[in-house]
């Protein structure tokens, strides 16, 4: 458990952040610029101190303002990926891998310097100096090093921020085989709703230096405020899904969604995969009977839980579709008011089988695809 | 080879080398400190700290010549002690010369330093301390590499302002042959001699000579270190 509490002013703007995130996972720092993400990351890693409050990864106390308590940035243990790599011009790639691996605490199963180069691919770039790195290949050195001063905790500041569209494809794999590969916990800030969808386990939602909401994915994206910050059209449930059936002819997977079953088109997935979509508010319809006869193939049972305000013509329906799994669908006031919707009526939930695609994501190699 | 300077020529050739490597290799762990507690520290005083290391670039020479011989002198509070406990003559020595020497040259050294000192990003120290790098070993490890183009720089230029401080070392150190009389003060003894012009003349020679072979060392030195950081 990551626990955090704290308070911190930097002229006008205050930071109030508390949050309690699960380890190990990717809590995710999910935020407008200026909400206060890399001022909280800076607080984990001990480059700055709270004017009051408290922070503790899985029972250890890092900082405690009441008691004085405070271990130096240098001993804590803390790996940090920053938004440019940082990496020292005057020592080579290799160099730099070792810098924090020769400082690091000794560790009961450390993370050696082969595993971290074949992970990263950076075996080609050892002898090289920064400054003769791409943009990818730079920030990709860069979390070797931080992984190899072995962290009890991975910081993440936007460390695609840096990079064209490309790169950040490049990037990003690397990422993931991270998170499912090593059980070293990671805070992932991002600004980018498809990074945190990709990556994230537990979600912290910053504004103006106060959470807004934390929770799972699947919480967060019920949540109101996120409406402002990813605009209305982005507005959806993010629910996981495991595969239980892949079509390789017609690159279809039946996913297994709430009660209910999802055909959604991925690339190649096999059966116990975990998948992660993004089922878009907007392209949800609702309907009382079991629809027959229609050219939509995704139908859920459930029941709703409430409607939210979304816009003067429309609302948003949450809809439990089961094993704790809520959905999203906006329709408009005035549909709403001819179907007589409430809560705990029972509903079908139809979802264009389209709509999902590019938003599937692969979450973890339950099956050890990774 | 021997025929191009006269046997006080080369003296004074050896001198002034000798005076300017001495007082620039002495003035530089003192430079490095200034520069850092200038550019990192935040106390009352620092910009009074800041003017008197500055005050030898806007003083007459012969100014500071003159208040290190009231420290320094046999009889000065500080020369006084050294000289009792330590055995030690400043004033008119070779010594006492690179001393003047060093008091001349220190702004330019700490302008150097501290000037590539403020040009590191402190992102780096910063990465080194989340690697587990403490104040000392961030220093050592990544600050100074990083600061070395701006280091050799300053002190070769200093090295180089070195070899012909005049007014600084006659008054404090005075024109004592073989001990403190380096190219400058043996080219002012040649101008003052009715029978000097052809040796002041040499000696005016050798030392832009000298000045530029410095100016021009300490910018490949520079850039050579430069290259290595890859900027």
């Amino acid at each position: 458990m990551l626990k955090v509490a704290v308070l911190k002013r930097l002229g006008s703007f205050t930071l109030r952040a508390q949050f309690e995130a699960p380890t190990p996972g990717v809590v995710a720092l999910f935020g407008r610029s200026g909400s206060g993400k890399t001022t909280t990351v800076n607080i984990l890693a001990g480059l700055l101190a709270p004017d009051a409050g408290r922070v503790e990864l899985n029972g250890s106390v890092l900082e405690d303002t009441a008691t004085g308590m405070r271990i130096a940035a240098e001993r804590r243990c803390i790996g940090y990926v920053f938004q440019e790599p940082r990496l020292f011009p005057h020592l080579s790639v290799l160099g730099n891998l070792q810098y924090g691996q020769k400082r690091a605490a000794p560790a009961a199963q450390p993370i050696e310097l082969e595993r971290v180069v074949a992970l990263l691919g950076l075996k080609p770039l050892l002898r090289r100096r920064p400054h003769q790195l791409s943009g990818g290949e730079r920030q990709r050195a860069s979390l070797g090093r931080a992984l190899l001063s072995q962290p009890r905790l991975l910081l993440l500041d936007e460390p695609l921020a840096s990079l064209d569209v490309a790169r950040r494809e490049e990037v990003l794999p690397y990422l993931e085989l991270l998170r499912d590969s090593l059980s070293i916990p990671m805070v992932y800030v991002s600004h980018q709703l498809d990074e945190v969808l990709r990556l994230a386990t537990y979600v912290v939602l910053l504004e103006g230096g106060r959470v807004a909401g934390q929770g799972t994915v699947n919480e967060i994206s019920l949540l109101p405020p996120l409406r402002s910050l990813v605009g209305p059209d982005a507005v959806g449930a993010v629910v996981d899904g495991q595969v239980t059936r892949f079509d390789g002819t017609q690159r279809m997977a039946e996913l297994q969604v709430g009660r209910g079953k999802l055909h959604v088109s991925v690339r190649e997935v096999t059966a116990g995969t975990r998948v992660r979509v993004h089922l878009l508010a907007r392209d949800i319809i609702l309907g009382l009977q079991e629809p027959k006869g229609l050219s939509v193939r995704n139908a859920l049972q459930g029941t709703i839980v409430e409607l939210l305000d979304d816009d003067h013509e429309t609302v948003l329906v949450k809809v439990d579709i089961g094993a704790a799994t809520i959905v999203l669908a906006r329709i408009t006031r005035s549909a709403a008011v001819e179907l007589a919707l409430r809560p705990g009526m029972s509903i079908w939930v139809l979802v264009k089988a389209v709509s999902t695609r590019g938003h599937a994501f692969r979450l973890s190699g339950a099956s050890g695809d990774s | 080879m021997h025929e191009i300077l006269s046997p006080a020529e080369w003296e004074a050739l050896r001198l002034s080398l000798e005076v300017a490597l001495c007082s620039a290799l002495f003035s530089l762990p003192w430079a490095l400190l200034i520069a850092w507690v200038l550019s990192r520290g935040r106390f009352p005083g620092r910009s009074v700290l800041d003017a008197f290391v500055h005050l030898p670039l806007v003083l007459p020479p012969v100014a500071v010549g003159y208040v290190l011989l009231l420290l320094f002198g046999n009889r000065g509070p500080l020369g006084g002690w050294l000289h009792a406990h330590f055995g030690v003559q400043l004033a008119f020595t070779t010594a006492g010369a690179a001393l003047a020497t060093a008091v001349m040259s220190f702004p330019l050294m700490v302008r150097s330093i501290r000037i590539s000192l403020e040009s590191i990003d402190r992102g780096f120290e910063e990465a080194a301390q989340t690697l587990g790098a403490g104040p000392l070993d961030r220093f050592c490890t990544i600050t100074l590499p990083l600061m070395l183009p701006g280091v050799i720089a300053g002190a070769v230029t200093a090295f180089a302002a070195g070899l012909g401080e005049f007014g600084a070392v006659i008054t404090f150190a005075a024109n004592v042959p073989g001990e403190t009389r380096t190219i400058p003060l043996a080219l002012y003894t040649a101008i003052q001699s009715p029978t000097g012009d052809a040796q002041a003349l040499r000696l005016a020679i050798l030392s832009f000579a000298l000045g530029l072979l410095g100016l021009m060392l300490a910018e490949v030195l520079a850039r050579g270190v430069r290259r290595k950081l890859g900027r």
